[in-house]
């Protein structure tokens, strides 16, 4: 099988695999890189989304040859942030239900706001209306978007919803299940 | 004037039809007849023998371990689904506790004795396990508060916990639970400890953070499909083409041919290719000649379908009400109302498809699976391995939701078979494709209806009879009570109507049903709901007036054999809040209508008002729903809203977005762009609002979804004039006539 060379998450990984082998199943199957998910196939519910330079692509419809030219980000990649304002959005607004398409959901996020810093329902349906949530977090998400480009236009130290009294406790527990 | 109902449904045995409460527990029970015993109570509480002195933790039962540097691990003993499961038990047993919320870990259980059956459906998992995880919290309170007093030489009376500590209020004095623990754990465990006077709750009823969004944001969730265990292999499968297609043989040359195909390898229903990875296994799949044997039934299709059901509307049905003397009211009476509604086969789509992984050697069979009933999987794994419960381990992953679809244990047998073949452990996944095509879909039926109203307005009479293909002749086509599955909210009508005649006819067909969330609610609260609006409109009444005035003394609705009633003031409530904070008769956009419904399943109350336009090009524009919910005492609000948001959506998708429809015996929608779902340009605005209550806790995972569909036609008819009967909405159903 021939070797392809990616960037993946600022890292070179080197794997073996056939030339039509779609993105997705190699971060899933040889890079063990899970958090990417397959719903379709087709392109059809944005599941697999990872950003391919930045962009917003579909893994399940791009080669493992059309994906080695570039640096791809994964869900793992932008949460290795702890602090990235869209992971910390979607917790404050208890976006995920079953979660499966989040992962895709946020990768999209993701790439809409480093474009557009104040996107408006409009900009966020756009968006985002290729991507499928069977839950209906709808409308979590575009709260979650919103909050997300507060926090990232904020002046520094003033955050919205960084500070000031809040109903919740500081910390949640641990969700030790499921590995 | 409170005036008790007993819904007739004759013909039902003991244990008998249930209305409202999703699952037929009867037939489950048929089919996992050892099981049984552990169905009634979801969740078993046993409690633990003492520990040795100097135990490392307190565990007094399966579900709460505080190990002795005060650490408290509390176990989930139902699937987690996207409904909160990991978020609201866990609530339930830190409050009894005392624990501190933020410093708890949560845990999933397996299919273990200790923990129940894990079952998982119903919007059942608040419900039964409130008392039980009270409980199972409780002893732990109790024995760290026996503890305390010894140490602090005071009365168990004068202290309280919380926190994660023994508090003596007066002196201010604090000891943490990892002081406690090792005398904790040596102290037998209560049986009957003292629950919390819900007034000192501090966890229950706060919309808290999940618990699971964490892992569910940055990848480290593990759902079925993310499942790796050692030396495993991938399988992807070769399924009948056409229902009831039984596997013959296969030429496997072109596979063998794709790098990284191990072995084709047959099963009990199909075929199955093991190979390195996901892809080759689908390609190996792709390449595979497989024969199937034909049923040798008529191949079936919707149009057929719906021709058998429109004459068993023509013919006599099953009684399940009759009171008064429907025909000869509806003969005298001054108008008469009669329309025919139609529902078609949906699909569950869960963005997970279908999925397990199954290791069986050396005696033992090991399943990692996103299961919603593990007990009817055991049971299916007892029969297909030979090997005994104790030999089998059945573990829960996330699920990328269920619906209803992963109550069948199908797809686990399928897996436990194709290990068995593969001689490795093996994870089967379907594709997409196979996921709608393979799945056990909402009944297809329709219904007819007729209303005598008088001249002064009132309602004389309702006929009502129905055709579908049941779901519980599909599990067992000997059964007695077709109907048992599919008449909750058509048999049990709660209005003070003199004549009510509810009638059902069961129609045979290939296609497999199953429970889809909300399940026979999901259609009959449409049909039901829709009509009394075709009512209203020809009383010439407002119809949430109507709904409230039909309401206005108090009902009971009771249900043969079963514990619970549907209380009419309940369901007056939900619907007088909506009424407050809608406002119903507010202002409204141009070209909009409001519509309305309310509903009672599983338990619960919900009432919604739905705000719409046509949107010009034959679709719909729902701006804004508001919801009313009455689920007796919220564990977590949030939740609740959660939960009727996703209903909103789901229940959406099935109103105006794909239908599965059937030709030469097969599906023939294959994909998300011939099954079309809700996405984000068309989600409305979704307002929740809770009845208080101190009633016990009830479920919300399926009460929302019913009054979807009837809200959102009647306010279409309210903006519109056009009446939609059959679902999902048509292109041409909004063209002028």
């Amino acid at each position: 099988m021939p070797r392809y060379t990616l960037t993946v998450n600022g890292q070179k990984r080197a794997v073996d695999v056939a030339a039509d082998t779609p993105l997705l199943w190699v971060l899933r199957d040889t890079l063990g890189l899970t958090g990417t998910k397959y719903g379709c196939g087709q392109s059809l519910c944005g599941a697999c989304t990872v950003h391919l330079d930045g962009e917003p692509i579909r893994s399940c419809v791009t080669t493992v040859a059309d994906a080695a030219s570039g640096g791809i980000t994964t869900i793992e990649g932008l949460a290795a942030d702890p602090n990235h304002p869209i992971r910390k959005a979607w917790i404050a607004e208890d976006v995920p239900q079953c979660g499966y398409c989040q992962p895709g959901m946020i990768m999209a996020a993701a790439a809409l706001l480093a474009k557009n810093t104040k996107p408006k329902d409009g900009d966020i349906d756009a968006a985002l209306s290729g991507h499928i949530c069977r839950c209906g977090t709808y409308q979590r998400i575009r709260r979650a978007v919103h909050r997300a480009a507060r926090s990232l236009t904020a002046p520094f130290g003033r955050r919205p919803g960084a500070a000031g009294p809040t109903a919740r406790p500081p910390a949640s527990p641990t969700d030790g299940g499921g590995r | 004037m409170n005036r008790d109902v007993i819904v007739n449904l004759s013909g039902a045995a003991p244990g008998g039809a249930a209305p409202g409460t999703g699952l037929s527990r009867r037939d489950l029970l048929r089919l996992v007849p050892a099981a049984a015993a552990g169905l009634v109570l979801g969740v078993r509480l046993t409690p633990a023998a003492p520990a040795a002195a100097g135990a490392a933790s307190l565990a007094p039962n399966a579900f709460v371990q505080i190990d002795v540097g005060g650490a408290v691990t509390l176990w989930v003993p139902k699937s987690e689904m996207g409904q909160g499961v990991r978020t609201a038990l866990p609530m339930i047993l830190a409050e009894e506790i005392g624990a501190e919320w933020g410093k708890v870990t949560v845990e999933q259980a397996w299919l273990d004795p200790r923990f129940g059956d894990l079952d998982t459906g119903g919007s059942t998992s608040v419900r039964t396990s409130w008392d039980p995880l009270r409980k199972a919290g409780a002893a732990a309170r109790a024995m760290l508060l026996q503890a305390a007093s010894t140490r602090m030489q005071l009365p168990a009376a004068v202290l309280s916990v919380a926190g994660g500590r023994v508090i003596h209020q007066r002196s201010g004095r604090q000891v943490p639970f990892s002081d406690l623990v090792a005398d904790a754990a040596a102290l037998p465990v209560p049986a009957d400890p003292p629950l919390k006077d819900p007034k000192d709750y501090t966890i229950v009823g706060r919309p808290l953070l999940r618990t699971d969004t964490p892992a569910k944001t940055d990848g480290r969730a593990i759902y079925g499909i993310d499942v790796s265990v050692p030396g495993m292999l991938h399988a992807a499968v070769v399924l009948p083409p056409t229902f009831g297609a039984t596997p013959e043989g296969f030429d496997d040359e072109k596979t063998r041919r794709v790098p990284g195909v191990r072995a084709v390898v047959p099963f009990s229903r199909g075929f199955a290719v093991i190979a390195e990875s996901t892809w080759a296994a689908f390609k190996g799949r792709d390449a595979l000649v497989a024969r199937f044997k034909e049923s040798g039934r008529p191949p079936e299709s919707s149009a057929d379908l719906r021709r058998r059901c429109e004459a068993a509307l023509g013919a006599d049905g099953k009684v399940l009400r009759n009171d008064g003397d429907t025909a000869a009211a509806l003969k005298t009476a001054a108008k008469r109302v009669e329309a025919t509604y139609e529902i078609p086969f949906q699909a569950h789509a869960a963005m997970e498809p279908t999925n397990a992984t199954a290791e069986v050697k050396d005696g033992r069979c090991t399943i990692w699976a996103p299961a919603q009933t593990p007990s009817w999987a055991l049971e299916e794994l007892k029969r297909v391995t030979g090997l005994p419960a104790e030999a089998i381990r059945i573990n829960i992953t996330f699920l990328g939701g269920g619906f209803g679809r992963r109550i069948n244990p199908d797809f686990i047998i399928d897996a436990a078979e194709i290990a068995t073949a593969a001689g490795a452990p093996v994870k089967m996944l379907w594709s997409r494709e196979q996921d709608l095509q393979h799945d056990y879909y909402r009944p297809f039926a329709m219904h007819r209806l007729a209303a005598g109203i008088e001249a002064d307005g009132r309602i004389a009479a309702w006929s009502h009879h129905f055709a579908s293909t049941s779901i519980s002749a599909f599990y067992d086509p000997a059964t007695k009570e077709p109907e048992s599955d599919e008449i909750g909210g058509a048999a049990d009508v709660p209005w003070p109507i003199p004549n009510v005649r509810v009638t059902y006819k069961p129609v045979d067909s290939p296609v497999p049903r199953g429970w889809w969330r909300s399940v026979d609610s999901s259609g009959n609260a449409f049909v039901v709901e829709s009509f009394l609006d075709e009512v209203a409109a020809a009383a010439g009444k407002d119809p949430l007036r109507l709904r409230q005035e039909l309401l206005r003394d108090p009902r009971r609705i009771t249900y043969p054999n079963r514990a619970f009633i549907q209380d009419t003031t309940r369901l007056k409530g939900v619907i007088d809040l909506l009424a407050e904070k809608t406002p119903w008769g507010g202002p409204l956009g141009p070209g909009m209508g409001r519509g309305v419904a309310a509903h009672y399943s599983f338990q619960s109350y919900c009432a919604m008002a739905a705000e719409v336009e046509a949107d010009g090009r034959g679709g719909v524009r729902v701006h804004r729903v508001v919801c009313a919910v009455d689920c007796g005492r919220v564990v977590h609000p949030g939740l609740v809203a959660a939960q009727m948001e996703s209903a909103v959506v789901f229940a959406l998708s099935a109103a105006v977005r794909g239908a599965i429809t059937i030709d030469g015996s097969r599906v023939n929608e294959k994909n998300f762009d011939s099954y079309d779902l809700l996405r984000i340009d068309a989600m409305p605005t979704v307002e929740t609002h809770i009845v208080p209550s101190t009633a016990p806790p009830t479920g919300v995972g399926e009460p929302g979804v019913p009054v979807v569909a009837p809200a959102v036609f009647n306010a279409l008819f309210a903006a519109t004039g056009k009446r939609i009967r059959r679902l999902p909405l048509q292109r041409g159903d909004l063209k002028p006539a």
